[in-house]
C-alpha cells in the first residue's frame, strides 16, 4: 500500500466515471445485438424472462446463441458445457492477457467479480488503456454494457411476443448479420482468418448435409468444426511475431 | 427445472473460463501454436454458427439468403455492426414481403 500511495492516484470515483464513459458505445452496440437475441429466444419458444436470465448470467453473444440452440434441441448437459467451453475459450486468453495489465493491489475478490465482465469489446477497451487498470475503472467499464445487454434482451423478448411473426423471423437475422460483420473485415485482411472461416463453413455444411454425420447435434458440430478449423489455421497459417 | 440446469451450466462454464485466468494466472502463454489456435477460435466459431444456420433464420430460405448476401457485401466494405445487421434484416423483410404477397 505504502508504495502505491507515493504514486499520484486518481480517486476511485473518477476512475469509475471514466470507465462508465468508455462503456457507452459498447452498451449501445450490445443493446441492439441482445435485442435480436431476445427476439430469437422468444420466437424459438422461450419465455422472455428466461432470455433475460440467460443474458444476465452469461453476457456473451455467440455462447448464448449456441446455448439457445442446444436448449431448444434438447441437447445433453455435457454438450452444453463443452460447447460453451470451446466457444468461450477466447475469453481465457483475453483474461490472461488483461491480468498482466492489472494494478499490483487489485484484490482477488475484485478480480473474481470483474472477470465476469470479460467480453471481446470490454477486453479491447481495457487493454487499450495507457498504464495499469484499477478495479474502479473495470467496474465502470462493465456497468453500462451489462445493463445494455440485459435491457436489450428484455426489450427484444417483449417485442418478440408483440411483433408480428414475420417481422420477428426477419429480425432473428440480425445476430447473424452481426457475426458476418465481425468475421468478414479481418478475413479480408488476413489470409489465415479467411482460410479458417472458409474451412470452418465447409466443415459445418459437411456435418449438416452429409447423411453419415446426421447424428451429430448442433453443439458438438460447433465444437468439432471450430477446433478442427482453428488447429488447421494455427498449423498452416501461423501468425508472424506481433501480428 | 431442466431449463434452469441448462442456464446454470452455461453461466458457470462461461464464468469459469473468464474468471480463472483472471484470478489465477500471472504468466503469459508462450506456445505460438496455442496463441494462434486461440486467435483463430472466434472466427471459426462465428463462421460455423452462421453457415449454414443463417439460411434457416427466416420463414423462407430465399429471404434469408438475400439478407445474408447483403450482410456479406456491406461487411466487406467495412460497415459497422449495426448497419450490417439492420440492413440484412431490411433486405430479408423486403424479400419476405415479395415472396408472400407478390409471388
Amino acid at each position: 500500500m505504502a508504495q502505491t500511495e507515493t504514486i499520484r492516484q486518481t480517486p476511485r470515483r473518477t476512475d469509475y466515471i471514466t470507465g462508465l464513459h468508455h462503456g457507452i458505445p459498447i452498451a449501445l452496440g450490445y443493446l441492439s445485438v441482445s435485442f435480436s437475441f431476445g427476439i430469437a429466444a422468444v420466437s424459438q419458444g422461450l419465455d422472455w424472462w428466461v432470455a433475460v436470465l440467460i443474458s444476465m448470467t452469461n453476457l456473451t453473444s455467440a455462447g448464448q446463441v449456441a446455448g439457445l440452440g442446444i436448449i431448444v434441441a434438447g441437447g445433453t448437459y455435457v454438450e452444453m458445457a463443452l460447447a460453451q467451453l470451446v466457444i468461450n475459450l477466447r475469453y481465457a486468453l483475453m483474461s490472461l492477457s488483461l491480468s498482466q495489465k492489472l494494478c499490483e493491489n487489485y484484490p482477488t475478490f475484485h478480480r473474481a467479480v470483474t472477470g465476469f465482465g470479460m467480453t471481446d469489446e470490454i477486453f479491447a477497451v481495457a487493454s487499450g488503456q495507457p498504464g495499469e487498470v484499477r478495479p474502479a475503472y473495470m467496474y465502470g467499464l462493465i456497468t453500462l454494457p451489462f445493463l445494455g445487454w440485459t435491457g436489450g434482451t428484455l426489450l427484444g423478448g417483449l417485442a418478440g411476443t408483440l411483433l408480428p411473426e414475420m417481422l420477428c423471423a426477419v429480425l432473428g437475422l440480425a445476430i447473424y448479420g452481426m457475426f458476418i460483420a465481425i468475421i468478414i473485415p479481418p478475413a479480408r485482411d488476413s489470409v489465415g482468418v479467411c482460410a479458417v472461416v472458409v474451412f470452418a463453413a465447409a466443415l459445418s455444411c459437411a456435418l449438416r448435409y452429409i447423411p453419415v454425420f446426421s447424428g451429430i447435434s448442433s453443439g458438438f458440430s460447433i465444437i468439432i468444426c471450430a477446433v478442427l478449423a482453428s488447429v488447421f489455421g494455427a498449423l498452416v497459417f501461423p501468425r508472424k511475431e506481433g501480428e | 427445472m431442466r431449463l434452469l440446469c441448462y442456464i446454470a451450466i452455461m453461466a458457470l462454464v462461461t464464468y469459469a473460463i473468464r474468471a480463472i485466468p483472471f484470478v489465477a494466472f500471472r504468466k503469459k502463454i508462450r506456445s505460438r501454436f496455442v496463441q494462434d489456435f486461440l486467435y483463430y477460435v472466434p472466427y471459426a466459431v462465428l463462421s460455423v454458427m452462421t453457415i449454414p444456420a443463417v439460411l434457416y433464420a427466416t420463414d423462407h430460405m430465399a429471404s434469408a439468403a438475400v439478407g445474408a448476401a447483403v450482410a456479406v457485401v456491406l461487411a466487406f466494405f467495412r460497415r459497422g455492426l449495426l448497419t450490417v445487421a439492420l440492413s440484412a434484416c431490411g433486405a430479408a423483410l423486403l424479400a419476405e414481403l415479395v415472396l408472400t404477397y407478390l409471388l
